[in-house]
């Protein structure tokens, strides 16, 4: 059982994750943001690691990855940078990001290297589902490592279930089929299907992501889940001014 | 079961998994998985059935001008001293082979019940193939062009804008064809219903390349019975073709893969050169990883970032190649070799003044690789002249100062 897994158990109230890309808006930012989150109250989190063809996101986390990269970010950096992890953060922590870089620095260093760092779960979108059933799935469980499935409105029952028995974590619920950044459309549809997901009493909790920025759909996401997940309205907010000071401010207007 | 279904070669063709050999997959996010997948359950099904195999065939025919011809060039093999035939796909309509998979796609989309078609385009080639079969189904078409491409390759925006399509500039990253084809699948993710995407090239995920393969796969069919003609044999020594992602190439090899005494030439481009840092000259520089939803060879950097390709002819400015080329490349079934920019406008000038065929830079790549080769003069080469070079025009006058 890891923290994440913990938190799930325990806590009972509409959990709030955040998003936000390792080395945005500067190399070093990473291990501040974080603890800045934590502190701030968010639950847990999710760091993105920057790619260059981030084909699953819109222009907010395109710009993030793109800057990250040119501050010179890659997965050994943040490794590196994650060593501090776990003596100024608590909460459990997940990495997102696309497949390829995983490949290139090997998926059992990988796991590896997230279980020595303290992180709690992955989050790689392109990796599919059969290879990670076929190949790595023992480097995920011999490390305790999360990995975490998304979902969307058009996908089968049957597909659900599968990736319900693969899951050890939550299940990453997309409020519509969408690129990051989009806003969340309280629809009868979109009514429908949170409600056809919890009507199937899922063994693993669900969390609702792309297009949570504010209050409204927060409330809305918790409805149906056990809470929600805010990327690029986080990753935006970062570019104003004093953002780092301003971190509490930011989740107040989402969970107050 | 028909020809083409039987002829798909069970030792370099796709398995049933989607991957030829260690390359291919279908690595992508779940908001493009029901789509991919009910293409993946329902192309064969799809293509193969008569009445799908009887319009296809009629369209190449009638609308696209097939069969392409088959064209001995005597004075360009009295040049290199053996006998050189060009598959003439620039006579096609619209200028290239990209049409023959356009025509494919749109019947299937139609079937699909999709009523609104995208694609990605570098050059505009693949593009305005798109928009042509748009305006032929009446549907509607939305192509993603890199905003660097779209200066560029001005006429060709024109053609798909007269043809009623609506031109997107792709305005992240290095603004080119692989951006356009991530903003093309961003748009598929957001429009997961009624939507269609043609991808151009042997690439992205499973069904893809193994389906714009069979398509392509029209080239070397004709090309064994034209042979076959004119000479008595079916099979030439060599067959040469230009690689960018490679859908011209693998339809020029398609039929001859099984044929091991066929050599197969495939010719990427070095740009300025392999090691000048501006290159294209992807299996020379490039690594196994993911690019665009498959498991190929790609130019990455070691943490696997992709690294721009650069190469004067837009239609070979891809950093990855298909899958099946990775397993032919890792197999070594097909050479894979590479020309620079200048070797190739160099070719494509010589062409032009020997047989009075002006290719387009892609091909003339393929051109290039004669110069290289040493012959007995026994030798039958086919190459695929897999476009014309009117949309290169300018380029040509300007590095020639015409």
């Amino acid at each position: 059982m890891n923290r994440l897994n913990e938190l799930f158990q325990h806590k009972k109230e509409p959990l709030l994750s955040i998003y936000f890309t390792a080395g945005y808006p500067d190399l070093n930012s990473t291990l501040d943001i974080a603890e800045a989150i934590e502190k701030a109250g968010a639950d847990f989190m999710e760091i993105g690691f920057p790619y260059s063809d981030p084909l699953a996101d819109g222009p907010v986390i395109q710009n993030s990855s793109q800057k990250a990269l040119q501050n010179g970010m890659n997965l050994t950096i943040l490794f590196k940078q994650l060593k501090e992890l776990r003596k100024r953060v608590s909460i459990p922590v997940l990495l997102m990001g696309y497949v390829n870089p995983v490949l290139q620095y090997g998926v059992k260093n990988f796991c590896d290297s997230c279980a020595a760092v303290g992180v709690d779960g992955v989050i790689v979108p392109d990796l599919p589902m059969v290879e990670y059933e076929e190949f790595y799935k023992d480097y995920f469980i011999d490390n305790a490592i999360s990995n975490i499935f998304l979902v969307t409105p058009q996908t089968s029952e049957e597909r659900i279930r599968k990736i319900d028995n693969l899951s050890n974590g939550f299940i990453y619920l997309l409020s519509s089929s969408s690129t990051t950044g989009k806003n969340l459309t309280v629809s009868n549809e979109a009514d429908a299907y949170f409600s056809r997901i919890r009507e199937m009493n899922l063994k693993n909790p669900t969390m609702i992501g792309f297009g949570i920025s504010d209050q409204k759909s927060f409330n809305k996401a918790a409805e149906y889940t056990r809470g929600a997940i805010v990327g690029s309205a986080f990753v935006k907010f970062l570019d104003t001014e004093n953002a780092l000071q301003r971190i509490p401010e930011f989740i107040n207007s989402i969970r107050p | 079961m028909n020809r083409e279904f039987i002829s798909s070669s069970v030792k370099w063709g796709v398995n049933p998994k989607g991957y030829f050999g260690d390359f291919g997959g279908a690595y992508i996010p779940e908001m493009l998985y029901p789509n991919v997948e009910q293409l993946r359950q329902q192309y064969l099904n799809i293509i193969y059935e008569p009445d799908f195999q009887e319009e296809f065939h009629n369209l190449l025919k009638d609308y696209v001008g097939r069969p392409s011809p088959l064209f001995h060039a005597e004075r360009l093999s009295a040049r290199y001293g053996t006998t050189i035939y060009l598959k003439r796909e620039d006579l096609n309509h619209t200028g290239a082979h990209k049409i023959n998979n356009t025509v494919g796609q749109i019947l299937l989309a139609e079937r699909l019940g999709k009523k609104r078609i995208i694609a990605e385009t570098g050059a505009g080639q693949h593009g305005v193939a798109t928009a042509t079969v748009c305006a032929l189904k009446g549907l509607e078409c939305i192509i993603y062009m890199g905003e660097i491409d779209i200066e560029r390759q001005a006429p060709n925006v024109a053609r798909m804008k007269m043809m009623g399509a609506k031109v997107v500039p792709a305005v992240s990253g290095s603004k080119t064809l692989k951006d356009a084809t991530n903003e093309a699948m961003r748009d598929w993710i957001n429009n997961p219903i009624d939507t269609h995407y043609i991808i151009g090239s042997v690439v992205g995920p499973h069904p893809y390349p193994d389906m714009v393969a069979r398509f392509q796969s029209i080239i070397s069919e004709e090309t064994k019975k034209q042979l076959f003609e004119k000479t008595g044999s079916e099979n030439p020594d060599i067959v040469m073709a230009c690689v960018g992602g490679g859908s011209n190439a693998m339809g020029m090899f398609y039929h001859f893969l099984d044929d091991q005494d066929v050599r197969l030439i495939a010719v990427e481009a070095a740009g300025l050169g392999v090691n000048s840092g501006e290159s294209a000259a992807t299996t020379l520089l490039g690594r196994e990883g993911v690019l665009h939803g498959s498991r190929s060879i790609l130019m990455q950097s070691d943490d696997g970032q992709v690294i721009e390709p650069y190469s004067i002819s837009a239609g070979l400015d891809y950093p990855g190649i298909g899958p099946q080329h990775a397993h032919l490349f890792k197999q070594d079934r097909a050479e894979y070799v590479s020309i620079t920019d200048d070797e190739a406008m160099q070719a494509g000038r010589l062409c032009s003044e020997l047989e009075g065929i002006i290719p387009a830079i892609e091909t003339a790549h393929a051109l290039a690789q004669l110069e290289k080769m040493i012959f007995t003069g026994k030798e039958s080469v086919v190459i695929c002249l897999s476009g014309r070079g009117d949309k290169d025009l300018d380029t040509y006058m300007n590095y020639f100062n015409l």
